[in-house]
């Protein structure tokens, strides 16, 4: 019996995901009186897996086949370790990645799968995974009693693994049935770019939600001019097609490091906080006091933006509009 | 060619809410579409509004309140609606991913489509497992976290040419071969208004319950792996200075803290 944790990768570099399964993974196996495997698939794999013998690690498997991702050479390979090393958890990232493999793998290992973990135990057998549900409003815990699990764990809830450790890294060859991959990876392609780069700005004024309506983008916009910030948003804005994609903040827009980072009408979704939790002050200004902003922010403004904006554009002699 | 749109009627929960057991009260709940899946919708009405005869056919998995929610589906320009239901469905607790992959295979293998659409994952349970699960399940090929879907190549040559909408403003330009499974995520498209007309005509339109005896299934369908043991709410983690006073005494606040930190001068 062992844990295995499968590392996300790209473009050569192992994501920030792939240090802090290790630290989920090794708390289950100890939990659970095993070693701690890791497993690192396609691409430049021997330098990887270096980079994944970390303390705590026992076992890292280097599997070389394919350069990028493709989930349809993950199912077969990590299949194939299964196999080989009989894990009692596997340990996967509920990345865009994860996403797009680890339901597979466990569907077709039969094993019970939990996603988007944010903290996990093991117990004589039972697999206890807390994880959030309804826009994170509420937090649950989830049992699982009948093993093999695979489960995947939410980025930024573990701090990443460190230290040189002294594993046991090998290649393991797996023999990939080319009639089974079925899709193509083309290539990647950036996208955003354009006029404004946000991660540069020194003060953001980002909206969300909370601005209701196009029209009422003018009221920020005013905003924007009063104090010289640099206009972002949260994801809806932009899915709305209010503003471009290279506004947006996230784990699916930009990482955004300001001086100051002013949430206008931002819930604060993981998702959201991801991109923005580097920001050095946080302010939220937002009607609902439970919102999920408020955990990371320095500074909170509980009231109608509505009201508080066009105050804020007059305290710096701007004019606000009529919205 | 036929699509198959995975819908889902979720519950949001209101701004103040009690939690009994392992459940919020229903006196708080409010019903609507799963966003993700209005997505997977107007992609689905999409490849029939491109193509000769394409049909869209709805499925959901639901009591009878989940009609409403269908019939959104139904008044955005789906063909057909078929909602799954049974009394063991309706006593079961929280299903796991492979009850689910499960059930809606049974209802792939009746209707035999070319493509399903399915929203990356629903806003109440979060698993965002479902799409993937299933096309392992039924044996389809599948692309997670769809941002762009390329119509034509999907009519004409069988393909479906997407982008995955990976972290940190990167795409990955996929091609996957039908029959396949897409979980759709958010910005894809425009999702429509449905027209008064539409929602008019959806009103008349028979939707298909089928039992889980229908589809060839029993009762284990509904045997979950997983228990909902505990729920709560989270503990606030804020030690966030609170600006207090009215809207102008706030703004008066905010404005110095601005000023302060050294990013808006006078």
């Amino acid at each position: 019996m062992t844990v295995l944790a499968v590392a996300d990768h790209r473009r050569g570099e192992l994501r920030d995901v792939s240090y802090e399964l290790l630290t989920a993974g090794r708390e289950l196996a100890d939990a659970a009186g095993t070693d701690l495997h890791a497993a690192v698939i396609s691409g430049d794999v021997d330098s990887l897996a270096d980079s994944l013998n970390r303390e705590g690690v026992d076992q890292v498997h280097a599997v070389p086949n394919g350069e990028e991702f493709n989930h349809d050479v993950y199912v077969q390979a990590i299949e194939a370790l299964a196999a080989d090393i009989d894990p009692e958890v596997l340990v996967l990232p509920n990345s865009v990645n994860g996403l797009d493999y680890a339901p597979a793998v466990a569907s077709r290992l039969g094993y019970t799968y939990v996603s988007d973990a944010v903290d996990v135990d093991y117990d004589g057998g039972t697999l206890e995974v807390a994880r959030e549900m309804y826009a994170s409003k509420v937090e649950t815990t989830v049992e699982a009693d009948e093993g093999p699990f695979a489960v995947s764990v939410r980025g930024g809830e573990w701090p990443a693994a460190e230290g040189v450790g002294d594993a046991d890294v090998s290649t393991f060859e797996v023999s990939i049935d080319e009639d089974a991959v079925r899709s193509t990876v083309r290539g990647f392609e950036e996208v955003g770019g354009g006029d404004v780069d946000i991660s540069e700005a020194n003060f953001l004024v980002s909206i969300g939600r909370g601005i209701e309506e196009e029209e009422n983008l003018e009221l920020i916009e005013a905003l924007v001019e009063a104090t010289g910030a640099t206009l972002s948003s949260s994801r809806p804005i932009v899915d709305n097609g209010w503003l471009p994609k290279n506004r947006q903040v996230g784990q699916s827009g930009k990482q955004v490091t300001p001086d100051v980072y002013l949430a206008i009408g931002i819930s604060g979704a993981v998702q959201h906080v991801a991109g923005m939790k580097g920001a050095e002050t946080i302010i939220a200004v937002n009607t609902d006091p439970d919102a999920p902003i408020y955990d990371i922010a320095d500074y909170g403004v509980v009231g109608d933006l509505f009201e508080v904006v066009p105050a804020l554009i007059e305290a710096f002699g701007g004019e606000p509009p009529n919205v | 060619m036929k699509v198959l749109v995975t819908v889902k009627e979720v519950a949001t929960v209101e701004e103040d809410f009690e939690i009994s057991g392992t459940e919020i009260e229903d006196t708080y709940l409010d019903y609507d579409l799963n966003e993700w899946d209005d997505y997977a919708v107007e992609a689905g009405v999409q490849l029939s509004e491109a193509g000769d005869d394409v049909e869209v056919v709805a499925v959901t998995v639901g009591p009878e309140r989940a009609e409403e929610t269908i019939r959104m589906a139904l008044a955005k320009g789906a063909d057909r609606a078929v909602r799954v239901w049974d009394d063991d469905l309706a006593d079961a607790g929280l299903l796991d991913v492979g009850s689910k992959a499960e059930l809606l295979a049974a209802v792939v293998e009746a209707e035999d489509p070319d493509i399903v659409l399915s929203g990356v994952q629903a806003s109440d349970d979060n698993f965002g497992a479902t799409g993937v699960a299933l096309a392992e399940t039924v044996g389809f090929e599948w692309a997670a976290v769809v941002n762009a879907l390329d119509t034509e190549k999907v009519l004409e040559e069988g393909v479906a040419s997407v982008h995955r909408e990976l972290e940190g403003g990167v795409e990955e330009l996929t091609d996957v071969e039908l029959p396949a499974v897409l979980t759709i995520q958010t910005g894809i498209n425009e999702p429509r208004y449905a027209s008064l007309r539409g929602i008019r005509q959806a009103q008349s339109k028979e939707i298909d319950v089928q039992t889980l005896a229908d589809l060839g299934l029993d009762a284990s369908v509904a045997d979950s792996d997983l228990e909902l043991t505990a729920m709560y709410e989270p503990e606030s983690e804020s030690d966030a200075q609170y600006l207090e006073g009215d809207a102008s005494e706030q703004a008066a606040a905010l404005a110095d803290v601005l000023r302060e930190k050294g990013v808006v001068g006078e």
